[in-house]
Order: structure tokens, then sequence, then C-alpha cells
């Protein structure tokens, strides 16, 4: 029989604010455990929480960037109850029946399909506190409530996506956008971004869902693609031997790369979920979202569809020309400031996207301000340096000394080409002259000789000649005698 | 716990409340009752739920979902980092604690370990 995995996915990512959601403690990775905690975080008695307004607009942001058809009028937040060691408070504020916003959608791409998956809804909520065990000790969690508080924008989808691939593709389109947006580092490695996939399969052609179960521990977007996988294979062969799916929340095991069901009493799922007494409704959604919708920055779909469309580059260089904001607008100062969106590309893709990797280049403060750059490339074009010796020579100096201009580098390096026909000319007679016999066997039809000839004015000019006015004159005077 | 109301209502009926309710709920909170004590909270929460239940008689067709008494909306204060406690104070009263962190039982989620 054939099967089909529904999968829905919950998405939880970091709010870019400098503080917590609902105190004044920082928010910043890496700090000494136990250091940014107060009263309000670790629910000591009496303490008064207040909502961050940063964590609010980032929230809308994200339902404005998603495309929520529906921004509460009236978001509110509630308590959701239950006993753990990474929760002082004993629970988490966070929103239950009024989130923030509602049926949002992303578009995704698989192998070159398109596909829209919708966003049921997006709240914003506290994270919990850290755990740490280890290894020798099995009777022994130790607690770090520097997380405590700090804000969590919840994404959840509808279940709309069909395969581990989509489930992939959801989740880097996500980040993508949410990074974009300045909603969220998204970083995974730090915990920014963490996501939970729901599973079930039923035969193809089936109306009714099959019953899910739960991925947690996924710390990788290549993790989530194996787990789903994983998750799906199990339901099928439980469905093939004529057994039932248990409904489960399932641990994925990276090292062993299997999922086994997490040991959970089920009286833990009684939220007793109530309206947080201590936070005001948030009713100022609608208004903040139409402001926030008028200032957004364009989104890398878009924009990518523009350069292709407006600067006549390949939807490949255009993916590496709108990577991050700050690539995209270098790309674009380049591009108007040489008058040649494809030689920009190029060069972005290129040279600057090496210098990136090699660690050379950072993407928010450029080594190479984008007039040299497109200095460096109009020289090219005039033909004053060939495009070799701009890449492989003056660009690495102009790296190096970032106040150096293209001009002064050809020239401080010796590059700048001969481009003066009239003295290419009196070369490329010279060369004529002294090869006599060559030039009746080119004559003969061995046009492969063209570029013994082109080598020979090279070496006269130590490499200097404009290659394109060689080629020229070689041709003309090679036929003409 | 003598009260006019102790049988918890309509004896012999359906009660409002469990024993067994009883018992979830003193899970869910940590508290550990005997049976006597399950019984007595067993019959004053049957009155509680009773009487609130009074107001299920209440027209409400018109009536907006109240959350809060107070009528204030949007309390909000600005991004801004503040001084956290010292790490002595803010675990200073955890019953163990080594290392900067809290010590706290394990729980294991998981089915592999054996630990629950």
């Amino acid at each position: 029989m054939e099967y089909e995995a529904i999968i829905g996915m919950e998405v939880h990512v970091q709010l870019k604010t400098a503080s917590k959601i609902y105190c004044g403690c920082s928010t910043a990775f890496g700090a000494e455990p136990n250091t940014q905690t107060c009263p309000v975080c670790l629910g000591l008695p009496g303490a008064l929480p207040v909502l961050n307004r940063k964590a609010v607009e980032l929230g809308l942001k994200a339902a404005v960037t998603l495309v929520c058809d529906e921004i509460v009028e009236r978001a509110a937040f509630a308590r959701k109850n239950y006993f753990y060691p990474d929760l002082p408070k004993g629970y988490q504020i966070t929103q239950f029946g009024a989130p923030l916003a509602r049926h949002g959608r992303i578009e995704i791409e698989v192998e070159g399909q398109q596909k829209e998956i919708g966003i049921r809804h997006l709240l914003i909520e506290e994270d919990a506190g850290k755990l740490i065990h280890s290894e020798g000790e099995s009777d022994v969690s130790f607690v770090d409530f520097n997380r405590c508080g700090v804000p969590l924008l919840e994404i959840v989808s509808e279940p709309d996506l069909r395969t581990p691939a989509e489930a992939h593709a959801y989740l880097a389109a996500l980040k993508e956008v949410i990074e974009y947006a300045g909603i969220s580092d998204a970083d995974m490695e730090k915990g920014q971004m963490r996501c939970e996939p729901n599973i079930s399969v039923r035969p193809r052609g089936y109306k009714e869902f099959g019953t899910r179960t739960e991925l947690k521990n996924l710390n990788s977007f290549r993790n989530v693609e194996r787990a789903i996988a994983f998750e799906i294979e199990r339901h099928i062969g439980i469905l093939e031997r004529g057994e039932k799916v248990e409904q489960a929340t399932m641990l994925w095991d990276e090292r062993a790369q299997r999922a086994s069901p997490m040991r959970v009493k089920e009286e833990a799922h009684d939220y007793r979920y109530f309206p947080e007494p201590d936070l005001t409704a948030v009713t100022l959604g609608r208004d903040l979202a139409a402001q926030i919708r008028a200032e957004l920055p364009e989104l890398p779909r878009a924009k990518r569809a523009r350069f292709v469309s407006g600067y006549g580059i390949a939807p490949e260089q255009a993916a590496v020309c709108a990577s991050s904001p700050a690539v995209a607008d270098y790309f674009e100062a380049v591009a108007k400031a040489c008058g040649d969106g494809n030689e920009a590309a190029k060069w972005i893709v290129g040279v600057v996207a090496s210098a990136v990797n090699e660690g050379k280049w950072d993407v928010n403060a450029p080594s190479v301000a984008a007039e040299k750059l497109a200095a460096l490339i109009r020289l090219v074009a005039d033909g004053a340096v060939s495009g070799i010796a701009a890449r492989e020579n003056v660009f690495p100096a102009m790296l190096e000394r970032p106040g150096l201009e293209p001009e002064e580098a050809v020239d401080e390096l010796g590059l700048r080409q001969m481009s003066d026909e009239a003295r290419l000319e009196a070369v490329v007679d010279r060369v004529i002259a002294a090869n006599p016999g060559e030039v009746v066997r080119y004559r003969r039809g061995e046009e492969k000789l063209l570029g013994y000839f082109v080598g020979q004015v090279m070496e006269e000019t130590k490499g200097r000649a404009n290659p394109k006015i060689v080629n020229q004159l070689l041709r003309r005077k090679l036929a003409s005698g | 716990m003598s009260s006019g109301r102790e049988d918890g209502g309509r004896p012999g009926a359906d009660p409002v409340i469990t024993a067994d309710e009883v018992r979830h709920i003193a899970h869910l909170a940590r508290l550990e009752l005997t049976d006597r004590e399950i019984e007595w909270f067993r019959v004053r929460l049957g009155a509680i739920l009773e009487y609130v239940a009074k107001l299920n008689e209440i027209d409400i067709e018109n009536v907006e979902p109240t959350s809060h008494v107070i009528l204030m909306e949007n309390v909000l204060r600005d991004d801004v980092v503040r001084p956290s406690l010292s790490r002595d104070e803010a675990i200073g009263s955890a019953p163990s604690s080594r290392n900067g962190f809290v010590a706290a039982p394990r729980i294991i989620e998981t089915d592999d370990s054996g630990v629950v």
C-alpha cells in the first residue's frame, strides 16, 4: 500500500530583544549560570511581570512577514501550569486562545516546485531554564535559570507538509525571513530556533488523519529531516503489521539515529490554563501591525525576483546577492555605481563570496567600499586592467589596504594594460615581421597559430597588452598580408 | 468542618466532584492527602463548585468575557536591561547548589534509561 505522511511543525524562535519578556534581565547568550535572573523570572512571591514592548513589536513583525490574515484584536496572556525543574514559577506565561495573530502563510520550494504552507497561529511566551546533565551523575540535574523569561515566538504551521524535504524547506524559508526581518538571529546552535514536528501517516487517498506523534530534541535541519524520515518509516511499519500507532512524544537520539518514546505521565499534560492576572491584554496589535507593514523591508523572495528581472542576473546569482540585507545592499550599490549588474553579480558571487568564506570580509562592514569595487569593475571594462589581474592582484591588495583606490593599486602593481592601439600596432608589426614562417602557415589555414602570435605580443609587453585589442590587430594584419 | 453544605449537595445523585478528581488535582498541586482529607476536600470543593454553578443561571449572551477586573490595557515596558540579582541572591535559598547551578533531582523522560 502507498502511504502519505502529514507533517505539522511547531517552531520556537528567540525574539531579538535586549531584555527578557516580562522583566529587565539581560538575554545575552553565554553568561555564567544563574547571573541573569530576578524575582520576576524566578517567580518569587509578590514579583510582578510587565510585558516587553519590543517582544510585542517583533511578534507583530513576524505576523506581518508571514502574511497573517488576522491580527488578534485583543491578545491576552495565560498561565500554563506544570512542575518541572527548569520552571521555577511552576507555570509558564504564554498565550492561550488569544494569540497575537492567526492564519499566515509562507512559500517553500522543493525541487523547483512551489508550495504554500499555512501558519495556524503566532504567539509570544517565555522560555524555561536549562537543565544540564553530567555523565557520571544519573540522579542530579543542574539548573541554569538564565533562559527563564527569554522571549520566544511560537509559530505553529498547518499540517500542510508531506515529506522530510518539505519540512526542511519550510524551516529554511522560515529561518530566512525571520532573520531577514530582524525578528530573531535564529541560530539553532544557540537554541534560538527549535522545532517540534508532529507526524501522522495515512494510506494515500484517505481523508482521515492517522494518530500523530511528536518529535523532540532536534538541533539541526539535517536531524529534523532524518528524524521525520525515521518516524514516517516507523509509522508505516506499524500500519503494515496491522497494528496501531500510539500517540506519543518521541525523543530523537542523534547518536543512535533513532527516536524513542518519552516517558511522561498522562496528567503532566493537564495544564489548567487560566488568564494571567498580572498582565493586561494587548489591543494595539492592529495599529502597530499596520505601521510595521508600511515599514517592512523587502523580503528575500521579492528581492531575488527583482534582482533577476531588474539587473538581468541569473537566479543562482540572485540567491547569493540577496543572501542577507547587508550583501543585497552592497550588491545594489556596486551595480548602480558601475552601471553593470551582471559584472557586479559576478564579483559578489565569485571574489566577494570567497573573501567572506575565508573570513576576510565582514558583510556588515565591507573591507572594500562599494564605490571602490565599482571603480575597479569600470577599469576592467575600459581595458585599463585585465579581469584576471583585477581579481587576482588588485582586489586582494585593496582588501589588505582598505583606503587604496583601484587606480592607485593598478599602477603600484604595474598592471596597467596597454590599450593604446598605435603602440600595440607597432609591437604586433614587429612580431609578424619576426615570424615569417608562422605567418605563411597561418595564412594557409592553421588558424590556431593566432594564440602563438598573441603569446609573442604578451611576452614583448610583459603581459600588459590588452588581449582584446591585440587579437583584433593580429587578425586584421594576418588576414591582409 | 461542619457546615450546612458539607454533603456536597444532592446526596445519592452524582457527586459534583469525585474522590478520584480530588486525588488528581492534589497530585497536580503536588499535595499528599490522606483518604480522610480527600473526602473532606471532596465535600468542600463540591460545595464551592455548586455555589459557583449558580452563575450558570445568569444570561450572559451579551456580556464580554472578563479576564481582568481592572480596566487597563497595553501596559508595556521599554526593552531596557536592568541589573539582575547576584548569583548568591538568586540561588542562595535553593536546597542544593553546585558550581553556580541549582542541583535538582533528575527527571528522565526516555524509556531507555529505566529511570523515571
